[in-house]
């Protein structure tokens, strides 16, 4: 991403406003360098001349407050980038929520929650080094040498000349050291990666060397890996630090030939103490922006990375159809039909339903069996419009869904996912994720259907314990029985019950296969499945294979 | 302070190199002085009009030192990173051994894999401690100190007034920074902390969320937890740039003390007028040294939570120790037992095995199932003595296991399973992981017990293919069996398999299950799991529930 990207600046007001922030005080202290510069000449050429300590005095005190002028437009510089990083980063988190629940909450393309928490909240960091130093410094670095060489020309124009002479050296050779190392050092920081990331496998794995007595024996790799990771990022620093190395000698030979050629003048007499002393103060200061610029570079690359990764992460993936539209039939009544329905992840290569024709009966419990990986699970996220079908169509009596509004569908529908989320809350407040304003007692009796009232009553708080994360620590039974309870709350006609007793030991699943049975009464189930103890409680089997409905078994129960 | 110390103790460096670099660091500042104070000279000597020859010498001093800044500079910086790269060398060793002994139960944590990184990054940013803190101190203090004698061999009083800005810029700005920003740091990590566990929920949960209905909700949530971060990244804005701000106060204080104090010097005849310029300008290019000290607070504070961190963990005593006269292992085929166990992790939480009794008799396959959560792994940690008991004893041949070396004692007895960790090396260096010597023909056998061997031969690069991260080149099953493999080739006489179909789906998990057995029939083994494949073929199956078994 390039410094100043476009798609940084459209999306971000705070950033127009901070450039424009960051402009003027730019000029600000532009001026104050060349007022600076001004006064402490003219306070020692009149030293030179004789003058006493209450002559110049003033113009002393003029020159501290100069000095503390710079020192807060300086803070302002870092108070605006730190602000405009924190609101930057505001907008892309919201924007990244936004989108996340409202349009893609399959998350198909895999990336991890904790990842976009992770860029979402920790970049700051890296976008305030940009904000708050590097994009400041471009500012500076544009208009104080201007200013600069204007200033100086304007006392002398052959100081102003030699400035001038140096300074395109600066960009030329930095840019030729540039592009010889850039390709070197880029291959060295990927041979870098294999070398520093080897502690932290040792470490992870930790236990199975001592279980294998090999702890100590690695501790001699750690010394040794260390050593070439070393040598290695050292060789490519010394590489790397060439180019700031250029810059430096530009800016101190510059300033030494500029007060050479200033004092061999002086000395001539082409040339007063003042305007000297002023143009050698100032030298430095024409350089100064530029060398910064060049340190705070690396702390921006670290901050464009973060950008570049948000702006990724909420711009991927396919959108699901939106709601509006109209409203869908009852699943209680109508039947719902896979039509040669296809569907295949953008990540992952080929087809995981191929024209799969299904049908979900009202008022059945359908089993859908197959091996890991058929699509099982597909078949859901396509039932709750959590993805839609890359050819095909799902209906009801008929009506696509793709027509029908999203939210009146899913408010017929009740899921119990594989790994059910539990949210930081309560054990009320769980359960009545599924519906909102439940009463107690319609929680306490959805709890009791789902075979979870038993253990809640036993923990210390009751449904007032809280679980979740930093809450009380909850097996997989225990999740799966509150997944439950949401459904039985949410009295919803169609339920899909997604490996229900996958995981669990033979007690838990005892429970939940009770618990699926008492929810049969009046409703149309999914219940995916692996494990054959549940097929009892199935009408149906059907088995997905290669993407297709192929074997069709009629159960009936007993 | 003991913790700066302490800290320093473990990422330790070399004094001869940490002078070398201070040296240079040093010599870097003094060229910036030297070419200003020498300009400075040279500029207002010039303007006496005297013969050129007389200003050679400033002539020469200027490009010296224009000169000798950026080479400096350059070897200054390589000097430091390279300290700070053997210093993140001694540290990790360091850290390594703090954390063996205490893997894993010590580690406060079951899930041990997210402490761990947490200690990798925490170590890396000990560099932290010489690049932005010990390194820059020594620089501000030699180079303050040889600029400020050096102003005292023109001007005594203006020599103080520079000392005195210096210290001011070099500890009571940094001080003053510190303190700013500590407070309002403070409530904004706690907010930050806030909305990233409320952003981390939401997006786990996204499906859920918006299938339940709850989308406006839980924005609106996150929008609460968002403004409430912005507001408090706002207050703590205005600290930010306190030092820099302040600084640049300081240096106008001083260079205009320094004025006037050479001005009045001059006045009164005590200075020539050719150094008032060049002490105007030595004071001006000597705060160059103490700039450096009053940024980088905020990583300095992360970087000393990161050591506390670490101190914490090394003040954590090794509960496991081996006895001063260690008895040896028996020879022949021996019985492992637990005899009335009580076991658990910590003080103050309940146990989790009370009165456990288990025999493992030689040759025998016995599995142990049970809820999760009830021991089965406690049990696993106890027989490797990764635990003791706090009542009861575990036996290893009659003896109690704390009177054999660690050592022999996982010799003895080896466990494989879901937590066996695969290291991003090739499939051999895995499976020969235990035993570093063996030759081809046994990692060869070991490979085909498992089953693997003909899917590893059916491999490009074969054994030397590489497993990637964590293994994750690999399908679950095949981790297993490499795991598997491993446990085969290092050949203890009794093996516990924990959990070693948990997150297969049941066909892979039965076929591994079944190999197992059968490359183990005569070996004393242990399967621990929740799942049902497999224990139709096991001698005994014994259950575990709430710490005691049936």
């Amino acid at each position: 991403m390039r410094a100043l990207d476009p798609r940084l600046v459209r999306r971000a007001a705070p950033v127009r406003i901070l450039l424009g922030l960051d402009t003027g005080l730019g000029v600000a202290t532009a001026i104050l360098v060349i007022v600076q510069a001004t006064l402490l000449a003219r306070v020692v050429a009149q030293a030179f001349d004789g003058a006493s300590l209450d002559d110049v005095a003033p113009e002393i005190v003029l020159l501290a407050l100069a000095f503390a002028a710079r020192g807060a437009l300086s803070w302002g510089f870092e108070v605006a980038g730190a602000r405009a990083a924190s609101a930057v980063l505001s907008d892309f988190r919201l924007e990244l929520v936004d989108r996340r629940l409202r349009t893609q909450p399959a998350a198909l393309d895999g990336v991890d929650a904790g990842e976009i928490a992770a860029a979402g909240v920790q970049g700051v960091d890296g976008l305030r080094a940009y904000f708050g130093r590097y994009l400041p410094q471009v500012v500076l670095a544009c208009v104080v040498p201007l200013a600069v060489l204007g200033w100086v020309a304007a006392i002398d124009l052959t100081s102003a000349l030699v400035m001038l002479a140096t300074l395109p050296l600066v960009p030329v050779f930095m840019w030729l050291i540039g592009r010889y190392t850039e390709e070197r050092t880029r291959e060295r920081w990927v041979a870098l990666r294999l070398l520093s990331t080897h502690f932290l496998d040792i470490v992870r794995g930790l236990p199975t060397l001592r279980l294998l007595n090999q702890s100590r024996a690695q501790a001699a790799t750690i010394a040794d890996v260390s050593d070439r990771h070393r040598r290695a990022t050292m060789g490519t620093l010394r590489v790397s630090f060439l180019s700031g190395t250029v810059l430096e000698l530009a800016a101190t030979l510059g300033v030494a030939l500029v007060a050479v050629t200033v004092g061999v003048r002086l000395v001539g007499g082409g040339l007063g103490l003042q305007a000297g002393l002023t143009v050698l103060v100032l030298a430095p200061e024409l350089y100064l922006p530029l060398r910064q610029l060049g340190a705070e570079f690396h702390a921006s690359a670290d901050g464009l990375a973060v950008a570049e990764r948000i702006i990724a992460l909420s711009e991927t993936g396919a959108e699901a159809a939106r709601s509006a539209g109209t409203p869908a039939p009852s699943p209680a009544v109508e039947p719902i039909r896979f039509e040669g329905v296809s569907f295949a992840y953008p990540t992952r290569p080929g087809l995981v339903l191929d024209e799969l024709d299904l049908d979900l009966f009202p008022g059945e419990t359908l089993l859908l069996a197959g091996e890991s990986g058929a699509g099982k699970s597909t078949v859901a996220s396509l039932l709750l419009r959590l993805a839609d079908p890359t050819a095909g169509r799902l209906t009801v009596a008929g009506l696509d869904l793709a027509d029908c509004d999203t939210d009146a569908w899913r408010r017929m529908l009740a899921w119990v996912p594989q790994r059910p989320t539990i949210f930081h809350g309560t054990v009320a407040e769980n359960i009545r994720l599924a519906r909102a304003g439940a009463t107690e007692e319609e929680v306490w009796a959805a709890a009791v259907a789902a075979g979870a009232d038993e253990f809640v009553q036993a923990l210390p708080d009751g449904y007032d314990t809280v679980v979740g994360d930093g809450g009380r620590p909850l097996s997989a039974g225990e999740r799966r029985r509150f997944a439950l309870a949401r459904a039985f709350i949410r009295d919803a006609p169609l339920v899909i019950l997604d490996e229900p007793t996958a995981d669990l030991d033979p007690e838990s699943t005892q429970l939940v296969g009770d618990a699926v049975e008492r929810l049969r009464d009046g409703h149309t189930i999914l219940l995916i499945a692996h494990r054959p103890e549940l097929a009892w409680h199935a009408d149906r089997m059907v088995v997905l294979e290669a993407g297709k409905a192929i074997v069709l078994r009629e159960r009936r129960a007993a | 302070m003991t913790t700066v110390r302490r800290l320093l103790a473990i990422a330790e460096v070399s004094r001869t190199r940490l002078a070398l670099s201070v040296a240079l660091g040093s010599a870097t500042v003094l060229a910036g002085v030297g070419l200003m104070a020498t300009a400075g000279y040279l500029i207002s000597r010039a303007a006496e009009r005297p013969a050129v020859l007389s200003l050679t010498v400033a002539i020469v001093g200027v490009r010296f030192f224009g000169l000798a800044r950026p080479l400096a500079r350059y070897f200054e910086r390589l000097t430091s990173h390279d300290l700070a790269l053997r210093a993140l060398g001694k540290a990790r060793l360091r850290m390594y051994d703090v954390v063996e002994p205490l893997a894993p139960t010590q580690l406060g944590d079951h899930r041990h894999g997210d402490l761990l990184s947490r200690l990798v990054a925490d170590v890396d940013s000990l560099q932290n401690l010489h690049l932005r803190r010990t390194g820059p101190r020594l620089v501000a203090l030699v180079a303050g100190a040889v600029a400020v004698a050096v102003a005292a061999a023109i001007l005594p009083a203006a020599a103080i007034a520079l000392a005195a800005g210096l210290l001011v810029a070099g500890i009571a700005v940094p001080a003053a920074t510190v303190a700013l920003q500590r407070r309002s740091g403070t409530i904004e990590a706690a907010a930050r902390g806030e909305l990233t566990a409320e952003l981390v929920e939401t997006m786990r949960g996204a499906q859920e969320i918006a299938v339940f209905g709850r989308v406006e909700e839980r924005i609106g949530r996150l929008r609460d937890a968002d403004s409430r971060l912005v507001r408090s990244a706002r207050q703590a804005a205005f600290a930010e740039g306190a030092g820099e701000g302040l600084r640049l106060l300081v240096v106008g204080a001083t260079v205009a003390a320094v004025l006037a104090l050479a001005v009045s010097a001059h006045a009164a005849g005590s200075l020539d007028r050719v150094l008032v310029a060049t002490l105007a300008l030595l004071a001006l290019a000597s705060f160059e040294g103490v700039q450096p000290l009053a940024q980088g607070a905020r990583e300095l504070r992360e970087t000393l939570a990161a050591g506390r961190r670490l101190l914490e963990l090394a003040d954590r005593d090794p509960a496991i120790s081996d006895p001063p006269r260690p008895a040896e292992l028996p020879d022949g085929p021996f019985t492992v037992a637990l005899e009335a166990v009580r076991a658990g992790y910590g003080d103050g939480e309940s146990p989790v095995l009370e009165g456990a009794d288990l025999r493992l008799e030689p040759g025998r396959h016995i599995a142990l199932v049970g809820p999760s959560g009830a021991g089965k792994t406690t049990i696993a940690n106890l027989l490797v003595r990764f635990l003791d008991p706090e009542c009861g004893r575990v036996t290893l041949a009659g003896r109690d296991l704390r009177d054999y070396r660690q050592e022999d004692v996982r010799r003895a007895i080896s466990v494989a399973g879901q937590d066996s960790h695969l290291f991003s090396t090739t499939i051999r260096d895995n499976v020969a992981l235990g035993r570093p010597d063996a030759s081809d023909g046994e990692v060869e056998d070991a490979l085909r017990r498992a089953r693997l061997l003909d899917w590893v031969q059916s491999l490009p690069d074969g054994w030397d293919t590489l497993v990637g991260e964590e293994g994750r080149e690999l399908s679950g099953g095949q981790r297993q069996r490499l795991v598997v493999a491993r446990a085969l080739l290092a050949g203890a006489p009794v093996l516990v398999l924990d959990e070693p179909t948990a997150h297969l789906d049941p066909e892979t998990a039965a076929e591994l299950v079944d190999d197992v057995l059968e490359a183990n029939r005569t070996r004393t083994t242990l399967l621990i799991t929740h799942r049902p494949e497999g224990l139709g073929r096991m001698d005994e199956v014994l259950r575990l529930e709430s710490g005691v078994l049936a």
